[in-house]
Parts: structure tokens; sequence; C-alpha cells
């Protein structure tokens, strides 16, 4: 959080959902104000914002709470592992740190979606069947692949190019992460030339055995 | 430091009125501030945002390798050649055995089916693809080509990464993003290898633009 420069942090982090390609004039006229506003300061765009909040409400924020579920997922699962996974050495010292990114994952998707004029998903509660340290490289091998699908099919779909950066960016962490695993799992690290892509619905259907 | 980054080229969007009328004129920019901010990265890599990206180190994209997605499905062609060749060049070495030797012919043989796609893309939209350059790598010891091709694939990631949100068409976009967790992947195996952190830029992995990403392959590229 270091965007004491801007005069008014809170108009650049308006965003603001364009129907298809074309741009209103006064939708132009509204991102300029906003702009503008944000680093002047100027007052007189304050009206402009409560509007613009209602019209960010668009497919962006869907699949950041969506990933954010997915983050929640693999947040509580790894920080459970610290201590279920019964690892020692690299494995141990692999956990913790995708503990960390996963949980760093978190905040940010949910600051974004904030700053979106969204409302981020409640923590679900988790449940992972699992016992010892076979059982929890089986299943984070699963969650780390399914996680890589899930932000490659989503991608796509993202209008805002800022968001997409974003979501390539943690989607190369989780494509480290599925290849570290794998390698303490003895499996390929990357098995095809090309990661699969997962919709929304396969996705939710892969995890929901494990949300109470 | 992208969040400081930000806010200096915003203070500097404030005191000039030639990139303040820019930066009106990108207008959405303000998300890339919102997600920056809440990333929080402390990385010292240069970051670029699709808005400075796009002014800056990626117009060399355009220049040589065409307009559009054309343009960097070639340039991304021509980093895909690169590591077609260079792990070819390294099975040949006989630098390797066993696992390792598998895991560069297996990341060799996926590269070049990044390769083939990106060339049936390129002539997909009406395209010419890019000629396979003449490369030559420095190829000493088993420990230096393990850097070298940690280098280049960390690179290979970031510079996929530094295209994405360039890119116009979305069966494009998905045919990138499959192959950029792929290099990805092969990155953090490659790390592994070396005993560095798979994930060097921490939580947010940082996107490098087309101008240092060609700088950086130049002293392989023969002609």
């Amino acid at each position: 959080m270091n965007n004491q420069k801007l005069a008014q942090p809170e108009l650049a982090d308006v965003h603001i959902e364009a129907e298809g390609d074309d741009l209103s004039r006064s939708e132009v006229i509204l991102k300029g104000a906003l702009a503008v506003g944000a680093v002047y300061g100027a007052m007189s765009v304050a009206p402009f914002v409560s509007r613009a909040l209602a019209m960010s409400e668009g497919g962006d924020i869907g699949i950041l709470n969506f990933a954010l579920t997915l983050e929640y997922l693999e947040s509580t699962f790894y920080k459970e592992a610290k201590t279920r996974a019964k690892a020692s050495g690299d494995l141990k010292s692999l956990i913790d740190l995708v503990a960390r990114d996963e949980d760093e994952h978190v905040g940010a998707l949910t600051e974004t979606i904030k700053k979106l004029g969204g409302k981020p998903v409640a923590e679900p509660k988790f449940d992972f069947p699992y016992r010892g340290t076979a059982g929890f490289l089986k299943l984070a091998q699963t969650f780390e692949d399914t996680g890589v699908s899930a932000y490659n099919g989503a991608a796509p779909q993202i209008k805002s190019k800022e968001v997409l950066g974003a979501a390539g960016s943690i989607v190369q962490v989780e494509a480290r992460h599925a290849a570290a695993i794998r390698l303490q799992n003895k499996q390929e690290p990357s098995p095809e030339a090309f990661d699969p892509s997962l919709d929304e619905a396969k996705v939710l259907k892969a995890v929901e055995p494990f949300i109470q | 430091m992208a969040v400081r980054k930000e806010a200096n080229a915003l203070s500097r969007v404030a005191k000039d009125p030639v990139s303040r009328r820019k930066f009106i004129a990108l207008g959405g920019g303000s998300a890339a501030a919102a997600f920056l901010v809440a990333c929080g990265s402390d990385s010292s890599s240069t970051t670029t945002t699709a808005a400075s990206s796009a002014a800056g180190g990626d117009a060399v994209i355009a220049e040589k390798f065409g307009k559009g997605d054309v343009g960097i499905l070639n340039y991304a062609l021509t980093l895909e050649y690169l590591e077609t060749a260079f792990y070819a060049d390294v099975v040949k070495s006989g630098l390797f055995k066993g696992s390792d030797l598998a895991t560069i012919r297996k990341f060799g043989s996926e590269e070049a089916e990044h390769v083939a796609a990106l060339t049936g893309f390129v002539k997909k939209l009406g395209g010419k693809p890019a000629p396979k350059p003449k490369t030559e790598f420095p190829l000493k010891s088993a420990k230096s080509v393990l850097e070298l091709a940690g280098t280049v694939e960390n690179l290979g990631a970031a510079a996929y990464l530094g295209q994405a949100a360039n890119i116009k068409s979305p069966e494009v976009l998905a045919a990138a993003l499959s192959i950029h967790s792929v290099e990805g992947r092969h990155a953090a195996t490659l790390n592994t290898l070396l005993g560095e952190s798979i994930t060097p830029d921490g939580a947010f992995a940082v996107p490098a633009n087309a101008k240092i990403v060609l700088k950086s392959v130049e002293p392989f590229i023969v002609s």
C-alpha cells in the first residue's frame, strides 16, 4: 500500500467495465475524469464515482472471486500441511514457500476485488482427506495442476489488461509450484507441451469434494 | 519495486503535461495501480505494465516481427526456435546422462512442439512465420549449461508473461498461456536442479519486455 502520492487513490482504483469493445463517449470522459481526479484530487469528479462503482460489477470481479476461492483452498491446504504432511528437508521448505505464495495470492486478489469495487467471497471451510507425506503430495499435485488449468481457462475472458497481466503473473507461479511438487512426487514436472485449460464449472466440480 | 515505480510514474505524470495527456488517454491504467499496489511486490526487477510496455520496450516487436498478434507470435517463435536449438545442442554435447539427460530431451521436445504450434498459428492468421535463426551456445560444463538453461527458461516465461496483455485474439492468448505455464514449469525444474528458488520473483512472476529479452538472447544468435 504505497499509493500516498496520489491525491485521491480511491479514484485510481475505480475500474470501469465497458460493454463490448466500444466505450461510449461518456465512459471515456468518465475514465479521463477519474484519472485526473486520482492525480490531482479534483473533488468535482466525486459524483461520478458511485456510478463507476455500480458499473464495475462485471466479469473480471467474478473471475477474480473464482480465483480467490481456489487460492483460499491452496492457502489452507498448505498451512495445514506444515504439520499434517509430516515433511522434512526440501519438501518442508517447499511447503513453507508455497504456503507463503498462496497466502500472498489471497491477499492480492482480495485487495484487488475491493479496489475494483467488488465484494470478495467469504473464505470457505475446507476438508482435506489425506494421510502423511504421500497423501499430501498426491493431493498437492492435483491442486497445483488444476490451479494452472483454471487460470489458463479463465484468463482469456478477462477484460482488463491489468487484471490479465496480474493473473498471468500468478499462474506462472502456480506452474512453478506444480513442477516442484511433481518433482517431489517423482513425476514428470512438465508432462505436456501445452498445459490444458479447464473451464470454471469443471474446476469447481474438481474442488467441490474439499469444500464443506 | 513495482509499487514505488508506479507511484513515481504517477508523480511524473502529474508534473509533465505531455505524459499527463498520455495517461488520460490510457484511462483504464488505473486498475494497474490497483493490482500492483495489492501485489506489494518487493522485487527489484523491472516491472512493466501493459501500458508502459506497449509504449516502450515492446515497440521492437512491430519493428522486427510485424504488427499485432502475428508479430507477437513470430517473436515467441524466434524464442522457441532458440530454446529448441539449445536443447538439441546440449543433448549432442554429451555433458548429461541419466535423468538429467531425460529431462533435457523432454524439454527440448516440448519446445519443438511450441515451434510447430506457433508456426501453425502464424500461418492461420495469414502471416509469414519468422525464419529459424542460426544459433551458437557456449557448452563448456554441465554446470554452466544448466545455469544457461535456467536463464533461458526463466527469461522465456517472463517474455510470454510480458506479451499476454498485448495479444488481441482470445485463441492466440489461450495458446500463449498454455505455453507460458509450461515455460514456468521448465524454469522451476531447472531452478530446482540448480538449487535455486523455484519462484525467484516471489509470489508474483515478473514480466520482461521484448527489448530486454531480445538483448539477452542476442549473444546466442549468429544470424
